[in-house]
Formats: C-alpha cells, sequence, structure tokens
C-alpha cells in the first residue's frame, strides 16, 4: 500500500494514539472543574498550550483551542469581520483558498460585506501588488493562505507582510494548514502574522481538534457563546486528549524538521524526474523554493482526474483529484482554474502528497505502476503522436 | 576552568568582639547544610575566612547555593597549585584567558605568609605581570580600579591564585539572631518579610493560619510552596499549621461586623504568641506594612498588638508596595504570591472594617467569647512540617506532562 494522500489527512502516529488513550483515561476531569481531577485537567491543558507555543515560537496566551482548520478560520475571518464592523467592510482574500476561508467570505459576502479576492499567476501566486490596489481605508481584514493546499504554491507571506506593517489596522490571517513542518515557517508565519490556522490531523495528531493563533492584544468576536473557555473565544469543554495528543504531535513533527522535509522533496524530485516530458502530461507542482517539497499536481490530459485516482487505487496507490475537500463536487479544481488552466487540463489534475514516513522505494513503485497506466491511456488518447 | 576550592570572606564581622566563634560557627553549618548533596566537598571554617576544598564539584553548581547564604560578603573560586613559579604562571594565564574581556584592566596582587619561597610579592608582580603581557595581547595595568584583580596568595602547604571577587548575600548567619515566628500568609509582603528577617540572622519558623473549608488545600499548600522557596536562604524552614475556621466562624457569629477583622487578628497575634512561647522563641515576625490594608493603620496595629508584650517585628512596615514587590521578584516568591486562592484573611473580611478601630471596645467585644477555649482547641490542631529549599507542594506534575507530550 502506498499513501500518497496526506494534505487530505495523515495516519495517527501510535505513539500520540497513546497519549490521547492515557490522558482520556486517567486525566478525563474537567479543567473547569474546581476539584483536584479538574485542576489537574487544567494543568495538562495549559503544559500542552505551554508546549505548542514554544515550538511555534508564540507566546502561551495566543494559542487558543478550536475543533480544527474549518473552525480556526471562521473564527479568525468571520471573528474580525464581525468584531471590526464599525471600522470597515472590505475584507480581502485570495482567489486560490481552502472552501473554509473562501465559503466564509461568501458568508460575510451575503452579509454584506465586500469581498476583494486576489487573482494568482501562472504558479498560483498572489501578486502583492495587486494586495497594495485592493487596500483601502475600509480594510480590516487580509486573509491569504500559506501553502496552496492543491498545488502547493508558497504564497508571499513575507512581502504581504512587508506590506501590511505599513497598515497596523488590518488583522492579517494566514490560513497554514499545509504549512506546518514543512521546513518553511518562518515563511509563512512572520511577525506581521495575527491569526494562523492548523490542523492536527494534517500531522498524526487526531481530528477534530487544531489551533488558532491570534496574537496578543488582537480582538475577534467569538462564534461560540457559552462557558467562556479559551478566555471566551471559543466556549465549549476542551478536547483535552485531543489536545495533548496534538501537542505531542506538534513535538515529534517538529523534531528533524529539516530532514523530514528533504526525504520529501527528495521523493518528489524523483517522480517530477519521472514526470517532466512526458507528452500529455502537465505538472503544476515544480520543484522549487517557491512550493512546498510535499504536493505534487498534475495533470494526464485527456484522462480524468478522477478515473486516474480508481485506476491506481487498484494497485494499491493512495492519491486524490485536486483536494480532497472538493472532490466529491463536480465542479472543477478551483486554484487551477484561477490559474487559466483549460478546464480539459484541469478536470485531468490529480494530487500526491507526501509525509516523512513515505520512502523512495514507494517513489520508485509509484512510477513503475503510472508507467503501465500512463502508456495504456497515452496509446489510447494518441499522446505523443502529434510530437 | 577548574577550580579547587572556594574562599568565602565574612560580613560584618568587626562588630562581633566575642560572638564571632558562635557567628562563624553557624555561618559553617548553614554553609554545610546548603551544599550536603555535595558530600565530596569539605567545608574548614578558619577565624578569618572559610575555605570550601571542592575536590572536583562543580563550582557553577555550588554557586548557585552559596550565594544565597547570608553572612558571606565576598567569596573566590580558587585554583590551588603547587609552589613553582611555573605552575602560577601557567595558571594565571589561563584563568585571565577565561575571565579576561576586551577594554578591562587588571592588576596583580600578590599575599605571601610563607617568607620563604623563592620570590617575594613585588619580584611576583611583575614576574607573573610579564608572563601575562607576553602570552596576552590587549591587557592593560590599572593599580587604582582595575576590573580584575589576580590574586596570589602564597601560604605554606601550596599557592592559591583567584581573580573573581564574587558578592554573596551579605546579612548575618541564619541563627545568629535568635529563634521567632514568621506569621505567613500566602500573599506578597509576608514572604519578604520572612527573607529580611532570616538576612538578620533570625531563624524563623513560619505560622500560617488556614480556614477548611473557607479556604482550599490549595492556598495551605501555595504557603508550604512558599516557605520552600525561604528555604533556600535557611537550609530548612519549620512549617506550622494552625486551623483557624472555628475560631473565624465564632468571631463571625458573635462579633459586630466592624470589628471582625480586629478581632480576628488579635486571635492569630495570641496564637502566634502562644507558639512562640512553647517553642522558646524571642520575637514575633510578620508582614504588615503601614497604611497598606485596614488592619495595618497604626490605630489598627495598636488595638491588635494590645494581646502580648513580645517584640513584633514588621521588616516590611515601611516599604512602598512597589519596594516589596521589587524584592519578592528578586527573591522568587512573586509569581507564587500573586495566586489567587483564598486564604484566610479574605474569607470573613467585612466590607467595612474599623480604621481606627478602640482596644477597649476589640477587648468588650471579645469578653463575649471562649478565648481559652477557642486557643487552645485551635493549639491542638496545629501541625508542624520541615521544610527543606525548592520543596514542592501545589500539585506540580510538569514532569508526568512533559512524559505524555
Amino acid at each position: 500500500m502506498i499513501y500518497f494522500d496526506n494534505s487530505a489527512t495523515t495516519k495517527i502516529d501510535p505513539a500520540v494514539l497513546a497519549t490521547y488513550n492515557q490522558v482520556a483515561q486517567n486525566i478525563w476531569g474537567n479543567p473547569s472543574s474546581l476539584h483536584k481531577m479538574g485542576d489537574r485537567a487544567f494543568q495538562l491543558l495549559e503544559s500542552s498550550r505551554k508546549q505548542i507555543a514554544n515550538l511555534l515560537g508564540t507566546k502561551q496566551d495566543e494559542i487558543f483551542f478550536t475543533s480544527g482548520g474549518t473552525e480556526s478560520n471562521n473564527t479568525a475571518i468571520k471573528g474580525t469581520a464581525i468584531q471590526k464592523r464599525e471600522f470597515g467592510k472590505h475584507i480581502i482574500t485570495s482567489s486560490v483558498e481552502h472552501a473554509s476561508v473562501a465559503n466564509a467570505f461568501n458568508a460575510l459576502e451575503n452579509l454584506g460585506y465586500r469581498v476583494t479576492r486576489l487573482p494568482v499567476d501562472k504558479e498560483g501566486r498572489v501578486n502583492v501588488n495587486d494586495l497594495r490596489n485592493a487596500l483601502d481605508t475600509d480594510t480590516t481584514l487580509v486573509s491569504i493562505m500559506g501553502v496552496n493546499n492543491e498545488i502547493g504554491t508558497i504564497q508571499p507571506i513575507e512581502e504581504i507582510s512587508d506590506l501590511l506593517t505599513n497598515y497596523p489596522t488590518i488583522q492579517f490571517h494566514v490560513d497554514n494548514v499545509q504549512a506546518l513542518g514543512k521546513n518553511i515557517w518562518p515563511r509563512v508565519f512572520t511577525p506581521r502574522v495575527d491569526l494562523s490556522s492548523l490542523s492536527a490531523h494534517k500531522f498524526h495528531a487526531p481530528r477534530g481538534i487544531g489551533i488558532l493563533y491570534k496574537k496578543e492584544g488582537k480582538m475577534l468576536s467569538p462564534l461560540h457563546d457559552g462557558g467562556g473557555q479559551e478566555k471566551g473565544l471559543r466556549s465549549g469543554t476542551e478536547n483535552l486528549p485531543a489536545i495533548a495528543a496534538m501537542a505531542k504531535a506538534v513535538r515529534l513533527l517538529l523534531t528533524d524538521e529539516a530532514e523530514k522535509a528533504n526525504r520529501e522533496a527528495a521523493i518528489k524530485r524523483e517522480i517530477v524526474a519521472y514526470l517532466q516530458d512526458k507528452p500529455g502530461i502537465k505538472i503544476f507542482s515544480p520543484v522549487s523554493t517557491g512550493f512546498t517539497p510535499h504536493i505534487l499536481c498534475f495533470a494526464l490530459e485527456g484522462i480524468r482526474g478522477e478515473t486516474l485516482v480508481h485506476t491506481l487505487e487498484e494497485h494499491d496507490i493512495y492519491t486524490s483529484t485536486t483536494s480532497a475537500c472538493a472532490s466529491t463536487k463536480t465542479d472543477e479544481a478551483s486554484t487551477l482554474v484561477s490559474m487559466h488552466v483549460a478546464d480539459q487540463i484541469a478536470m485531468s489534475a490529480i494530487r500526491l502528497s507526501f509525509d516523512e514516513t513515505n520512502t523512495l522505494a514507494e517513489a520508485d513503485e509509484f512510477i513503475t505502476v503510472f508507467d503501465q497506466i500512463y502508456r495504456h491511456f497515452a496509446k489510447i488518447n494518441h499522446l505523443g503522436e502529434n510530437n | 576552568m577548574k577550580y579547587t576550592e572556594i574562599m568565602v570572606r565574612y560580613g560584618e564581622l568587626s562588630t562581633k568582639g566575642k560572638n564571632r566563634k558562635d557567628f562563624i560557627g553557624k555561618l559553617a553549618g548553614n554553609v554545610t547544610k546548603v551544599l550536603r548533596d555535595f558530600p565530596q566537598i569539605e567545608i574548614h571554617p578558619r577565624h578569618d575566612r572559610l575555605h570550601i576544598v571542592l575536590n572536583g564539584a562543580s563550582f557553577n553548581e555550588i554557586d548557585q547555593k552559596l550565594k544565597k547564604v547570608f553572612g558571606i560578603q565576598t567569596y573566590s573560586p580558587t585554583i590551588k597549585v603547587e609552589k613553582t613559579l611555573q605552575a602560577i604562571e601557567e595558571t594565571s594565564l589561563a584563568l585571565m584567558k577565561e575571565t579576561f574581556k576586551k577594554g578591562m584592566t587588571f592588576k596583580v596582587n600578590t599575599k605571601r605568609s610563607d617568607h620563604h619561597f623563592t620570590y617575594d610579592t613585588n619580584e611576583l608582580n611583575s614576574l607573573v605581570g610579564d608572563y601575562l603581557f607576553e602570552n596576552m595581547s590587549d591587557l592593560k595595568v590599572e593599580m587604582k580600579h582595575p576590573d580584575l584583580v589576580l590574586r596570589i596568595e602564597v601560604r605554606q602547604d601550596a599557592i592559591y591564585i583567584s581573580n573573581q571577587l564574587l558578592h554573596g548575600a551579605g546579612g548575618m548567619p541564619v541563627g545568629t539572631g535568635g529563634r521567632a515566628v514568621m506569621m505567613l500568609s500566602g500573599g506578597i509582603d509576608s514572604p519578604v518579610a520572612s527573607y529580611l528577617a532570616l538576612k538578620r540572622g533570625v531563624d524563623i519558623e513560619m505560622v500560617h493560619f488556614f480556614s477548611p473549608p473557607y479556604t482550599t488545600e490549595k492556598a495551605l499548600n501555595k504557603a508550604k510552596e512558599l516557605t520552600g522557596i525561604l528555604a533556600n536562604y535557611a537550609g530548612r524552614i519549620n512549617f506550622i499549621a494552625v486551623p483557624f475556621a472555628e475560631i473565624q466562624e465564632t468571631i463571625k457569629e458573635k462579633v459586630p461586623e466592624g470589628y471582625l477583622m480586629t478581632v480576628q487578628r488579635r486571635f492569630m497575634l495570641r496564637l502566634a504568641d502562644e507558639i512562640r512561647n512553647k517553642r522558646n522563641e524571642l520575637a514575633i515576625f510578620n508582614g504588615e506594612s503601614v497604611g497598606q490594608v485596614a488592619s495595618q493603620t497604626l490605630e489598627s496595629m495598636m488595638a491588635i498588638n494590645d494581646v502580648t508584650t513580645t517584640p513584633v517585628v514588621r521588616p516590611v512596615a515601611t516599604m512602598d508596595k512597589t519596594e516589596i514587590i521589587r524584592l519578592a521578584e528578586e527573591i522568587g516568591t512573586f509569581d507564587l504570591s500573586i495566586k489567587p486562592f483564598e486564604d484566610c484573611c479574605t474569607i470573613f473580611a467585612p466590607p467595612r472594617p474599623k480604621t481606627k478601630p478602640k482596644v477597649d471596645k476589640a477587648r468588650e467585644y471579645e469578653a463575649r467569647l471562649d478565648v481559652a477555649g477557642l486557643i487552645e482547641r485551635a493549639l491542638a490542631g496545629i501541625k508542624v512540617t520541615a521544610i527543606y529549599p525548592n520543596d514542592k507542594f501545589l500539585a506540580d506534575k510538569a514532569e508526568e506532562d512533559a512524559a505524555l507530550l
């Protein structure tokens, strides 16, 4: 079995699961309870928060626990829009965001907010000049992802940060769900970033738990009202076993981070070396410092991505069309469409996404299997005959 | 640098006359106590200095503990070498290379008690100075106020070389000032007052009032943990927990609201005094600061102090809150002190306490109570715990958490 769909979700690490189990069984008090058991749970909650803060380079008070990337994104975006509505109702994002960002903006647009969606270039990257031109005195929020989930483009967060330094009242949110542990953190999490989202199941921790980073002093309206947990920003009894497991997973993830990222890069490099120059194959995630090492998106002209995914599945190889979240819908990949890739080709795209447990041997096996598939389809589609 | 011994210089000794011996004995005992984790060291108290022979123990680890021992004015990590010029020169060079930073000035200062040694002090000063100049650039000599003084002591048994003069905690060795009880709440002031009492050589025992179920175990443990921090300065401190709930309930029931606080404080002072008396101690210390709260006006102090003629010493009486906080931060009690657990001073605090209570009124209301019985029962319930440096009492599961995470 080869699992190349790690951007959709990763396999939970047994050591992380062990932490989950131990906490669920032994430290099950409610962190808000006054008695000893509550106290114990509260202490572990704060130890987890502290560990994550130290590893991410933030203050402990800046880490908030949510149910995952979607909630973190929604809280950051809607929370800002509502909090700052008296100061302006113009909000900016890119045209290649994850659905949880894109649809949050759609929802706000329906409520009367003015939304600017920045275009992207041929590599799926936002242009800072476009952002500069879009800013006005009504702008309260800019939300740009750190790493694109469909093709792996690293967005120019550093340049955007430089630009936004002159606009201190605009809250800058970066969806970093795809960006942690890939040895690029300082590029996508600058000191100017006010809000950032992470999701635990993308790094071998349980699903249903995530992080919202909120810089000290920044204000957000909470989306959940309730018992006032997480300093009122996210009410609801804390999911302590998952939080502790996530804290452990962050530590494991960031241990030997560079080496792990290099391993993923080597796999990507090997597969790209095979794919490039093949007639009918179009690579959207080149080997480049502008792209994350763990995502490789390409299309085989004339074959729907879905078909390719299922064909690979027959060989026990698991991949996805460009985004698992969008794959059940009939419309094409949104990032590729925003890049003005022809519909025919966009519909043919598939995404391979690696993690540090994947090996070069798996890359070789993938190439062997894919080569058979490619030859078969190339024959049917007369690929290469016109060249 | 591998230091072989530490030379410790005493503080405030010139005024001690015949008590000098007692002072040195106590200091040596206290040093022995705080360094009990280093079995290989030897401690030699002499009339002018105390020598700690390291026998391989780490100076840096010992330094951390030694700098909290009161009665030490200064100390120097020292290297013992054989009595040859070559050994002096090589060790001096190594020491200087480690501590010298560009732009510093230095001088060599030799003392010689072995007058048969080949070179006299002037010769040694210039020989070693020349040797250092030959082997190090950027050196500059300054006789009056050098940044570094390279001290070479020629004694009978060996030669001792040092170039650092570190400041000790000052004060008097704990125990030379007699024994007393300290009324420790859990707030910011009383730990600072404890520190100041210890600094003057007073050996204190903590008296802490607790009132379950009005106060939690956490509040009690917080006071114990504060004592653990202060024990760094004393080696060990006894913690005496006094149950106070029955007294508070009785007062609440029978005394008019305006005098609740005054009468409670009178009981606390009485209990502290009884404990002091039973334990053969000479004074009561507390963390009162003039004008800080209603119980700490001079009128209040008068009305409360009425129950005893024992000296009540208030080390922080005239300090500003900001000064007290600064000192609390310095000695490491502040972060713990501000943890918000209910203590017995706040649970039955009246909304409008009298800031100018009258002594005779306090006496009159108290006459309605079975003072002797209440005191007796509280004393019967006291618990004494010996607390050592950095003992932990608040559920600190950091290690368990680290294993999980």
